[in-house]
């Protein structure tokens, strides 16, 4: 029966409506006090405000956004650098599109391609690969963003470059790591997150092996959770179960993407790349090992030692308070800019720019 | 960002050594990098990110999670019942 299921079987089981009502009262009846749960990851965040399930689950669980979002924790100084490198003659500076509007000190990669700059969107690391290959008297780099799901592809353009000889082809590495940043939240003196939905993607990738020692560590349970509405019912529930049973678990509510161990070729490919260094997360600062730079045998790909971009003097927005929404210490409506400075059209920081911030589902979906 | 598109792998090929696969996703077709899941075949699912095979979908696993929650669904059915009397 299995292989016979239709294309839109997998999507419509997920968003079937008489579900997620039982499902919703189901989460309604176990609960019995106030939990806070932060989804870590941003595409969460937008699919639960989009399916407007905040509204359906009980006043006692406050769902607290976390910082998954990778556009919005790129520190500005990577930013700057990339605009810089953007502005260089003979360079082609290529990126997810999600990246363009996020504001620098100064400007954007959308205002330079504005004014001349060859900034192009591509939707895979491969394509800007193809772009070095097509133009080999142009540079051609790519701003490599992204949490553990992204890392693979990121890798396999550093791979794919170097299998093809491809001297005019550079990343600038910026991806990052979801546990440390866990840790980081979890030993805030301000945190408040009793349980975490665990990013379904990153687990997809990296299995879940590197979360029981947290929920030990921190006596918080976690649950991986996928993007589906029942997906995500499905893991606020197994989580506010056992939140109410006192146990601290991981569980797996996205089994059909997510085991235990992960997907070992894409670990492996991930190592063969890169190393963990220590990243500055924007608004957040420095968290040690979360971020993943090119090892020694492919640092000929790194565009920061391809370009010497010298010191750049950085200018945050003072009124901006994405840091404490990263961080789920703030709502995005609690800032005083939220939808009248800072808009998606005109974002005084990145969560308001990203499909995944948290301030732009706000502002999208109609909270405030 | 993280994400993940589920498609149907239509056949597979290989460019510059690279593990590709063409991917239907609901009638449009796609070029996806299928490195990380080498035991893939046509027929298979799978979900995408970036141009990127993440995983292949377990079917069986879908139709255990929905055969859980329908569970879940029928029992709080049963107790609205025995409510409704």
């Amino acid at each position: 029966m299995a292989s016979e299921m239709q294309s839109n079987d997998f999507l419509k089981g997920f968003r079937d409506a008489k579900l997620v009502k039982k499902v919703v009262e189901e989460i309604h009846q176990r609960i019995s006090r106030p939990w806070s749960i932060m989804e870590i990851c941003g595409g969460q965040t937008h699919a639960i405000m989009q399916f407007g399930l905040d509204q359906l689950l009980p006043k006692e669980i406050e769902l607290v956004h976390g910082p998954g979002c990778p556009v919005c924790v790129t520190a500005l100084e990577l930013i700057d650098q990339a605009l810089w490198i953007a502005c260089q003659s003979k360079v082609i500076f290529t990126s997810f599109g999600d990246m363009l509007r996020v504001p620098g000190s100064t400007n954007d990669l959308f205002s330079i391609r504005a004014s001349g700059g060859q900034v192009r969107v591509v939707y895979s690391p491969l394509d800007a690969v193809k772009i070095a290959k097509d133009n080999p008297d142009q540079e051609v780099v790519f701003f490599a963003i992204g949490f553990e799901t992204t890392a693979p592809a990121n890798a396999m353009a550093v791979i794919h470059a170097q299998k093809l000889g491809l001297e005019n082809f550079s990343i600038l590495p910026a991806n990052v790591l979801v546990p440390p940043a866990m840790h980081t939240i979890l030993n805030s003196p301000n945190n408040r997150i009793q349980g975490f939905l665990a990013a379904g993607h990153v687990c997809a990738i990296m299995g879940y092996w590197e979360y029981p020692p947290i929920a030990k560590r921190y006596q918080v349970p976690i649950v991986v959770t996928g993007f589906e509405p029942l997906d995500l019912l499905q893991g606020i529930l197994s989580t506010v179960e056992l939140l109410e049973d006192g146990r601290v678990e991981v569980n797996n509510a996205y089994p059909r993407v997510v085991s235990f161990e992960g997907n070992k070729a894409a670990q492996r490919l991930i190592n063969q790349v890169f190393e963990p260094v220590d990243r500055k997360w924007r608004g957040i600062g420095i968290i040690p090992k979360s971020g993943l730079g090119l090892r020694e045998e492919f640092r000929s790909f790194d565009a920061t030692k391809r370009f010497q971009t010298g010191e750049i003097q950085t200018q945050e927005s003072d009124i901006c308070m994405a840091g404490e929404v990263l961080q789920g210490l703030k709502k995005p409506a609690d800032c005083p800019a939220f939808g009248t400075l800072c808009t998606p059209n005109s974002p005084l920081g990145a969560p308001m720019v990203s499909s995944e911030g948290a301030c732009a589902a706000y502002y999208r979906y109609g909270k405030n | 960002m993280c994400l993940g598109i589920p498609g149907k792998i239509l056949s597979i090929y290989e460019e510059q050594s690279t593990k590709m696969a063409k991917v239907d996703f609901g009638g449009v077709t796609r070029d996806v990098c299928i490195e990380v899941i080498p035991e893939a075949e046509p027929g298979n699912w799978t979900i995408v990110h970036a141009g990127f095979a993440l995983n292949i979908l377990d079917e069986a696993e879908a139709l255990e999670t929905l055969s859980i929650l329908q569970e879940i669904s029928e029992l709080a059915g049963e107790e609205d019942s025995i409510i409704g009397i």
